[in-house]
């Protein structure tokens, strides 16, 4: 194949990626979007088959067939038996820590291949192919520990909370500042032992970068990086002499730089405050005063009661609803009602669960009608003519600290305002607080009724005896 | 290829990007970021193309863990992305 077939077909997998970025941004070409997406990275890989690659990093030029292409294709098929399992059997309230596992293997690849390609420098080398490498390395090994500790953190193996330790800004700024120094030695001087002292510390700094962060500002990190993996893919292709990489990595840098900046603004967070916020944040005094006092707690009978004589109904579904697959069982809930005439709607906080749009997904999933969704903007002012508000396993997105405490690590991120409803129900496991840790005033709230246990569990009662009415 | 050339591309490229998703709904963050997450395995071609060139089995044993690595993160990652997508469908607004 001729360089400039080979650099065609390059250009129209770019293409195609342009147009999957574009796709996946309306719902209904969504779906197809992806699926151009992936046509454009299957047509780039079988490409790279045909083509006998040109002398690259230090290395004389290629010939066909490549050389361990049985190797090659050998890697290629463990990937898939260990990707397409994990992405199909994934539950969909596991998916958010899989995407960053994913970025993060990503991360791993790109770190790897600079480091492949470190290793073969020559003197002929440029000063700017040297730079790329050794950024492909910094950034790909950040990303790579980075999203092992999102992971982590959205799987729950460890505290969801932000981790500070003592004097872990200056930790955190000496850390950069040496990735930055040897970075500078490593690039003057070509050497494997300065390289993996380079690796080590960089994925040091990925660890100390995330670990300060609170877990509802997870997604945020995860898509920073997602734009960070995007850029060693950028550099790379320039080391590698190829376009198509420059053009893939760039579009998903940028792209996911803008997206993280969107996803920032809908939790009403900074940017800037998400990712060194944790660097002044301070150990929360949130334990002690408010364990003791009384809650109002109901049976189902009661929920079906109140539910019986209410003309509105809101529905705030949160991160407990996707614990307990109870999507079904809330839209069986919603049927019902509807069919007694009350007015229901799903208030949908655009963070609710553990990602943007997780709500969304999964009351989809279970065919709730599109236009029983209402967005937060919509349906926060129509909480003073609701009789009562539901709120099915979700807290941090209703908690008035958001509002009224300033100092708490949600404070300021808009919230679906239930305590506006007559009445509140909060359907939860147990009184342990949210994702971010947070103690929830409304709990304790007079005109707030709780209802303990499984989220399906309690809602197929509270349906039984809605219909026993 | 020449600088100037690459850099170009590289402009263009970050423009594009920020053109497609800036007017994005919230209820599709999730799936695109998954998307662009995809997008990023093509890293893959990258490490097909080091591994050809390895000499080494030092060189090929670290190539050919980016490509099983770059493998996951390409197709697990527009698996996953069609499975978030596959719940919408159906749905008109």
């Amino acid at each position: 194949m001729s360089r400039t077939l080979y650099d065609l077909i390059g250009l129209a997998a770019g293409i195609a990626f342009i147009l999957a970025l574009k796709g996946l941004s309306h719902p209904k070409s969504a779906r197809r979007g992806n699926l151009i997406g992936a046509f454009g990275a299957g047509l780039a890989t079988l490409v790279v088959f045909f083509y006998a690659s040109p002398s690259v990093y230090g290395k004389a030029e290629s010939s066909l067939p490549l050389n361990n292409l049985g190797w090659i294709l050998g890697a290629i098929v463990v990937g898939l038996i260990i990707g397409v399992p994990a992405a199909r059997r994934v539950q969909m309230t596991q998916m958010p820590q899989l995407v960053a596992l994913f970025n993060g293997v990503g991360g791993g690849a790109a770190a790897l291949v600079a480091i492949v390609e470190y290793l073969n420098l020559g003197s002929e080398a440029t000063t700017a192919q040297v730079v790329f490498t050794v950024f492909t390395v910094i950034v790909g090994c950040v990303s790579f520990s980075g999203s092992i500790i999102t992971f982590m953190k959205l799987q729950e193996l460890m505290t969801t909370r932000p981790v500070v330790f003592p004097a872990g800004r200056f930790v955190i700024a000496a850390t950069l500042a040496s990735v930055i120094g040897v970075g500078g030695w490593v690039v003057s001087a070509l050497g494997t032992t300065p390289l993996l002292v380079l690796a080590a510390l960089s994925l040091l700094f990925g660890v100390l970068f995330v670990l300060p962060v609170g877990g509802a500002d997870v997604p945020i990190v995860i898509s920073l990086l997602n734009a960070f993996t995007g850029l060693t893919v950028a550099a790379s292709g320039y080391v590698l002499d190829s376009v198509l990489l420059i053009i893939a990595g760039t579009l998903v840098g940028a792209s996911g730089t803008i997206l993280t900046r969107l996803m920032a603004d809908a939790m009403g967070r900074s940017l800037f405050g998400t990712l060194f916020g944790a660097f002044t944040a301070k150990a929360q005094d949130s334990a002690g005063i408010t364990e003791d006092r009384p809650v109002r707690s109901g049976s189902a009978d009661d929920v079906a009661i109140l539910l019986n004589y209410a003309r509105r109904v809101v529905i705030v579904p949160g991160f407990g609803l996707a614990v307990a697959q109870a999507q079904h069982t809330v839209r069986e809930l919603a049927d019902l009602m509807i069919s007694k005439g009350i007015d229901v709607a799903y208030g949908i906080h655009p963070v609710a669960g553990r990602m943007p749009g997780h709500m969304n997904v999964l009351l989809a999933e279970a065919n709730v009608p599109y236009d029983q969704l209402v967005e937060m903007d919509e349906v926060n002012p129509t909480f003073g003519q609701t009789d009562v508000a539901i709120v099915i396993g979700a807290n941090d997105v209703v908690n008035p600290a958001a509002k009224t405490t300033p100092g708490c690590p949600i404070y300021g991120m808009p919230i679906l305002e239930v305590s506006n409803a007559a009445n509140i129900i909060f359907l939860k496991r147990s009184m342990r607080p949210g994702f971010a840790g947070i103690e929830n005033e409304l709990l304790y709230d007079p005109k707030t009724m709780l209802l303990f246990g499984d989220a399906k569990s309690s809602l197929t009662k509270v349906v039984s005896a809605l219909k026993a009415l | 290829m020449d600088a100037m050339a690459i850099l170009s591309i590289f402009v263009l490229s970050v423009f594009v990007g920020f053109e497609v998703v800036s007017k994005v709904s919230s209820t599709l963050h999730t799936p695109l970021m998954s998307g662009a997450n995809a997008i990023h395995g093509v890293i893959l071609v990258g490490a097909i193309i080091v591994a050809d060139h390895s000499e080494t089995n030092l060189e090929l044993g670290l190539s050919l863990a980016a490509i099983v690595l770059a493998t996951i993160n390409m197709v697990g990652g527009f698996v996953v992305t069609d499975r978030m997508l596959e719940m919408f469908k159906g749905q008109k607004k």
